[in-house]
């Protein structure tokens, strides 16, 4: 099959800039122009909201507001009073990964959070952090988190082994999660269409079905970013509050 | 068997897992529309489609093993 023709030709990463330092290759790709892209949007548009900060908002100090809403509250629900020193992270982390679902939606546009290098980076950030978190709130008691309450001692043989399991598995689950997402939803977009050309009259068939693909990766774009903040927010609470 | 013959036979056998994601979506919703109907204002929304989210990532885990047998090797 003909690079060009593959579904999966849409997630190469192409060199725009090469860099070359010392055997490293710190080339500008497309994926880190998107990533620059989708930060710096972020960052313009809570700038640019929060210049005015009038009494009535507009419609741009509006969607900051419920941007900052939404995340400030899924911690005070979540996590508690503690969760507050967590916002900046938990909100830079949503504001990235949604900016970066919405962009890859754009036709002919590069999803950077198709490319589990990018997810897998985010997710084990979030798991280092999380569980040094835990380490240095309670010290060697960390340990008790993988230890069940009232469950008779000879069953803790079993399953003790499985909830180490079970907390070490979480990045990998995180980062596959809204990989496979992303690269499963843009992949069948790229088979119905190609089945356009061979369908005859029954061409609009495809095109339709299309159509309610794209609404439903919009709607997976934005509930992707919200299950990783949610989770990585669940995360947070296991190890400050240990169950 | 042939090697091209062998590539279909997986993709599809991937795509069972699909029936998994199938069954949990639908008792995710039929769940939502339950609790819905029984108390109209339960704040459960939010948590329903978090529940979608994750039943069909585990679908999806099975659709990209069909796609990168089929397309990327």
């Amino acid at each position: 099959m003909a690079a060009e023709s593959s579904p999966l030709h849409q997630f190469t990463i192409e060199r725009i800039a090469e860099i070359h330092i010392g055997g490293l290759d710190l080339s500008f790709t497309n994926s880190a122009l998107f990533m620059t892209v989708a930060a710096g949007l972020v960052t313009l548009i809570m700038l640019l909201a929060s210049r005015g900060g009038s009494d009535i908002p507009g419609r741009l100090q509006s969607f900051a507001e419920m941007l900052y809403d939404f995340i400030a509250n899924m911690l005070e629900e979540n996590v508690g009073e503690e969760g507050r020193r967590y916002f900046p992270f938990l909100f830079t982390l949503f504001t990235f990964v949604l900016f970066g679902n919405l962009l890859g939606m754009i036709p002919y546009s590069f999803t950077f959070t198709s490319h589990i290098v990018v997810t897998f980076a985010m997710a084990a950030t979030v798991f280092v952090g999380v569980t040094l978190i835990g380490i240095f709130r309670h010290g060697f008691h960390f340990l008790s988190f993988f230890v069940p309450h009232g469950v008779p001692k000879p069953l803790l043989l079993l399953l003790v082994p499985i909830e180490i399991l079970s907390y070490f598995i979480r990045p990998f689950t995180l980062a596959i999660r809204l990989f496979a997402n992303m690269v499963a939803g843009h992949t069948m977009l790229v088979i119905f269409a190609g089945f356009v050309g061979s369908l005859g009259v029954f061409f609009f068939a495809p095109i339709v079905m299309d159509a309610a693909i794209v609404l439903l990766e919009f709607l997976v774009a934005a509930l992707q970013a919200y299950v990783f903040t949610i989770l990585s927010c669940l995360y947070l609470k296991d190890a400050i509050h240990l169950h | 068997m042939d090697i091209a013959a062998a590539k279909m036979i997986g993709a599809g056998l991937a795509c069972i897992a699909l029936v998994g994601a199938g069954i949990g979506i639908g008792n995710v919703f039929s769940s939502l529309i339950n609790s819905l109907a029984r108390n109209p204002s339960a704040q459960v929304t939010t948590w329903a489609f978090l529940g979608f989210a994750l039943a069909e990532a585990t679908g999806l885990f099975g659709l990209l093993i069909a796609f990168m047998i089929l397309f990327a090797f």
